[in-house]
């Protein structure tokens, strides 16, 4: 064994303790009675001590079956009450090599939430000699989970992938209630995106009808949602098992072109030199801490 | 510390204003902001020899539609079949349970469950939770024991057997209808009919009910699986 003795602290390790894995809701009496007295001191008019809100990705989601496969598309908007917390996040969540799931409801729990289950299904495949994956495994083991926490893992999510009977989009709502259907739309920018789809969803379309639609699906979300915005995502997955990321398939809101057009004057930037240097010093950095030097190196132990 | 103790404390706490008066029915109202309620019409008629069951498609959150194609009928056992209404996701996991402890009882027993046992596995999961709970369901089907036979199980979890039954928001309006169109010994077709009728006129008067019918007839010889577009039910006299 071969270890570094620090010669100027003496630290015993605490032994790691076991903590249960998945959600904690210890906290949440005194967060009900932190909100609580929040909200009572906002009514009585003095504006301190506002709860962080969670960021939600107020969001367009949306997927449907085409001819050979699925089209998922997400927008990449993520907010954290009316400020734009990420102009360029990523909603489609990978869960297998067959398998991509769109989020929608707090950010966090939805990267979690598709994180466990990809996980889960990645134990799963390697118990069953590799066998690929099926969207109704990953669908029952999201809705299981997320019924289990009574809505409070807000998670809204449309999944979608290919497996041995073929195409496959189910939509699941935060409470574990779940639905198979052929197009669906999820998230704030949803009834924009369902008017689309609803005008536009014919059964056996293309590829590229197909991903055509999406992209239209979601830029209704874009601008006519507020809580939707920047980019299109758009995922393609075929019945014949390869895949097709698209990150930034429309780029409606591209400010580089709009700052470039603004003329920035020779006149306003200053040139190196402009003004006279009175005094200069080098001082070198030192290491406040522990270096090797102060380390002792014992021999390892075969 | 559970999620339950922190129910009941949400539940004493002044609710929202747009989930307190929304003028919903008393079924809806007790929904979890954003949940989903199949605010539905359901019902199940038995007739000689097999029962038909049927249901509207619509699933809703609020004023929106989640779902204008949803399919509140789900089998149980091969002859075991149930109506679903209240909350989506309290039923889905429901009828899971359910089909689960029905397809491990058929493989300890050796014979099919009849749809009594079906009927009180389900009212013992509504009852015995029934504080968590938001589901009124309806069960029907075929055993050689009682030939077609339905049961309903409202919100508290009382299991009644019943000559028929209806459910859901929907079912306060057509009360009236289909007691003057029942009568004891219906053929399969009578019911059929009186099951397609029945609902399209609730989904006529329910806003929380619509889109297509979905129905099934249960019989010894199998289940027949059926639907009526929303544009050719058999509203009117």
């Amino acid at each position: 064994m071969s270890e570094f003795t620090n010669n100027t602290v003496n630290s015993v390790k605490k032994p790691v303790e076991e903590t249960p894995s998945g959600f904690s809701f210890d906290n949440i009496h005194r967060n009900a009675m932190i909100e609580q007295m929040s909200k009572q001191q906002a009514a009585s008019g003095s504006n301190s001590s506002y709860l962080p809100q969670a960021t939600k990705t107020g969001t367009t989601i949306v997927g449907l079956v085409y001819k050979d496969g699925v089209v998922l598309g997400a927008d990449t908007r993520a907010t954290g009450g009316t400020e734009v917390a990420d102009k360029n996040c990523e909603k489609i969540h990978y869960l297998a090599p067959n398998i991509y799931c769109c989020g929608a409801g707090t950010a966090a729990d939805t990267e979690k939430t598709t994180e466990l289950i990809s996980s889960q299904l990645d134990l799963l495949r390697m118990n069953t000699e590799g066998s690929q994956s099926r969207v109704v495994t990953a669908c029952t083991m999201l809705k299981r989970m997320l019924f289990r926490y009574q809505g409070h893992v807000s998670a809204a999510l449309v999944l979608g992938g290919v497996d041995v009977d073929g195409p496959h989009v189910y939509q699941i709502y935060p409470h574990g209630s779940t639905a198979k259907l052929s197009y669906t739309t999820m998230g704030s920018g949803s009834l924009a995106a369902m008017s689309v789809f609803e005008s536009g969803y014919v059964d056996g379309m293309t590829e590229e009808e197909g991903i055509e639609l999406v992209k239209r699906a979601i830029l209704a979300g874009v601008f006519n949602d507020l809580g939707s915005g920047s980019n299109v995502d758009v995922c393609v997955i075929r019945n014949d098992g390869t895949t097709k990321m698209d990150r930034g398939a429309v780029q409606p809101n591209d400010v580089t072109p709009l700052r470039n057009a603004i003329n920035r004057s020779d006149k306003l930037n200053m040139r190196s030199g402009t003004t006279a240097v009175l005094k200069s010093s080098f001082k070198p950095h030192s290491v406040g801490g522990v270096t090797l030097a102060d380390v002792t190196v014992t021999d390892m132990e075969t | 510390m559970n999620q339950f103790a922190y129910h009941q404390q949400q539940m004493q706490a002044p609710m929202p204003m747009s989930y307190q008066h929304d003028g919903k029915s008393a079924e809806t109202r007790n929904l979890k902001p954003g949940e989903l309620s199949t605010g539905t019409t359901i019902m199940a008629i038995p007739f000689e020899g097999g029962v038909v069951l049927g249901a509207d498609s619509r699933t809703s959150t609020g004023t929106y539609i989640a779902n204008r194609v949803s399919d509140k009928l789900a089998q149980l056992h091969d002859h075991i079949w149930c109506c679903r209404s209240g909350s989506a996701a309290d039923t889905q996991a429901l009828t899971d349970y359910v089909r689960h402890y029905l397809s491990q009882l058929a493989i300890e027993t050796g014979r099919a469950p009849t749809v009594k046992t079906a009927a009180h596995l389900m009212r013992r999961l509504c009852y015995e939770n029934k504080d968590n709970l938001m589901a009124g369901v309806i069960i029907g089907g075929w055993d050689p024991v009682e030939k077609g036979s339905v049961y309903n199980i409202p919100l508290g979890g009382t299991c009644i057997k019943m000559p028929f039954a209806i459910g859901g928001s929907g079912s306060t309006y057509i009360y009236g209808l289909v007691d003057s169109m029942y009568s004891e010994g219906m053929t399969e077709e009578e019911a059929h009919t009186c099951v397609k009728k029945a609902i399209s006129h609730a989904m006529a008067r329910d806003g929380s009910s619509g889109g297509v019918i979905r129905t099934v007839v249960v019989k010894e010889s199998g289940n027949a699986r059926e639907y009526v577009p929303g544009n050719a039910l058999p509203f009117g006299p």
